[in-house]
């Protein structure tokens, strides 16, 4: 009875197990150390572990709060809630809180570790700029943000990515102090020095390589996130290309402005509907944390397509 | 298999629930008896449209099997200001309202659209007046549950204690809507 009309994106699934494969075998490594290592690690990673959960869980204050944004009731913003509520109904989700960010940058981002603890957030410049369908649109993709619990995700993620830098670099140094030890009964004292910096080099380089490694990987994961949300937004409002309509007037408008604010708060695990971007960021899209304006009209291009055809 | 949507990025489009709208007839006659409130004569079927020429050839369907069943005059369609689309549909007997709305849906189901549907709008007002309706009650599709809604005029705001007292009221016959934050207002329903 009950038939879906649309087939999953093979292609973006492929890609998204890899990275996460990718992250995992990264995390991998590092554990190996870990283990290897022994206990006085286990001590600096849980109070990684602990910084990260702080980040966690107050991830929507934080956001928030970087974004001077204020939480509206329903009396407040009657047309956002409302708008919101159809969104949630259409979904089956809890309705999560809303907020408005008083800033003419057009933007909108979704943040909280849980769907109940979740906040969608626009810009006054925004609401200003898009029509109602169009700001729609950008909830949808924001909603999926939430739905795809993409702030725990992402966060266990860029977490994988510090421990493993972390582990590898303690490791080499516990490799450093055994080995000392070693060498302090036997050999001469400037054959250890030379040893040393010659290790600490080494256990720099390593573990700069894991960062940048896992760092990537964590960038392209932030890129399928971005087109998995615009695609499961797209199909819930059933409108791909009011979606495309409001990324192309919000890129638009974000790449003409300046924009500290957003990129700083973008460390706190919110997910912006498009990136405030700069020139050096669109150089290179290996280290962008959004597609492309192009990949992701193309997406939206072929859902609409996907709807035109029968059956 | 939740846990790879959540890897994956993936959610799934909800289907609706349609057969709790069975439920309506019963729920009618405990209203008249308790509260004196009679429906008014119209329903409203709301879902978002989507994009593309197969949607539009079922909602043309639609409309095809709402002329066969009853007066063509009676059906009346609507875009609300937040694009979602009304089949409001009218007659005295309120069971062929509950029947034609069960049509619309199961109609666009039975295509693939159940995502696309949003809710159902019963209108009732008190037995003796004419006129519009002042109480509804709405049909959740996805969550397959009712709630009562009843709007005070103009400044959008709602009368929460009937609405309160209905829903007990209504327990009974009806699985209604425990979670209340999803009890959404629909202001400037296009049904009367």
């Amino acid at each position: 009875m009950a038939k879906t009309k649309f087939e999953v994106d093979r292609g973006l699934t492929a890609r998204m197990i890899t990275t996460v494969f990718l992250l995992g075998l990264v995390y991998a490594i590092g554990v190996t150390a870990a283990l290897i290592a022994g206990a006085p690690v286990v001590t600096v990673v849980v109070i990684a572990a602990v910084i990260l959960c702080m980040q966690y869980y107050f991830s929507d204050r934080i956001a928030l709060w970087s974004m001077k944004a204020e939480i509206v009731t329903p009396e407040q913003a009657p047309g956002l809630h409302a708008v919101v509520d159809r969104l949630c109904s259409l979904a089956d989700m809890p309705k999560p809180r809303v907020a408005i960010a008083k800033t003419d940058m057009p933007n909108a981002f979704a943040t909280g570790r849980s769907q109940k603890a979740a906040v969608l957030c626009v810009t006054t410049g925004l609401v200003r700029r898009l029509d109602n369908e169009e700001l729609e649109a950008v909830l949808a993709h924001e909603l999926s943000h939430v739905a795809h619990r993409d702030v725990a995700v992402m966060t266990i993620a860029s977490f994988l990515g510090i421990l493993a830098g972390l582990v590898t670099r303690l490791l080499f140094y516990s490799e450093l102090f055994g080995g000392m030890g070693g060498r302090g009964r036997g050999g001469g004292r400037n054959q250890g020095m030379a040893q040393l910096a010659a290790l600490e080099f080494a256990a720099l380089l390593f573990s700069a390589l894991i960062y940048a490694i896992s760092f990537l990987l964590i960038r392209a994961l932030s890129r399928y996130r971005e087109l998995a949300a615009d695609r499961s937004g797209a199909i819930l409002i059933g409108q791909p290309r009011v979606l495309a309509s409001a990324l192309v007037k919000v890129t638009g408008d974000i790449g003409r402005i300046p924009t500290r604010d957003l990129r700083s708060a973008q460390m706190f695990n919110a997910f912006f509907f498009a990136p405030a971007s700069t020139k050096g960021v669109s150089i290179s899209s290996l280290f962008a944390t959004h597609p492309s304006l192009d990949v992701r009209l193309e997406q939206l291009a072929k859902l609409e397509a996907a709807m035109g055809r029968q059956g | 298999m939740k846990i790879f949507d959540v890897l994956l990025g993936r959610t799934k489009p909800i289907q609706a629930n349609l057969d709790a709208l069975f439920g309506l007839p019963s729920a009618f006659i405990t209203l008249e008896a308790s509260e004196a409130l009679v429906p008014s004569g119209e329903a409203g079927v709301c879902y978002k449209p989507m994009a593309g020429q197969p949607f539009a050839k079922t909602t043309e369907e639609i409309e095809g099997l709402l002329a066969v069943g009853g007066d063509p005059a009676k059906v009346r369609e609507e875009t609300d200001q937040f694009g979602y689309h009304w089949v409001v549909l009218s007659s005295s007997d309120p069971q062929a309202l509950v029947t034609q709305a069960h049509m619309v849906n199961t109609t666009l189901q039975e295509e693939g659209y159940g995502p696309q549907l949003l809710c159902s709008v019963f209108g009732f007002h008190p037995s003796g007046a004419t006129g519009s309706a002042t109480v509804y009650l709405v049909y959740l599709y996805k969550r397959g549950t009712f709630y009562p809604f009843v709007p005070l005029g103009g400044h959008e705001r709602r009368d929460q204690q009937t609405e309160l007292r209905l829903e007990i009221v209504l327990g009974n016959d009806l699985r209604t809507e425990k979670e209340k934050e999803r009890w959404m207002a629909l202001w400037g329903l296009p049904v009367h």
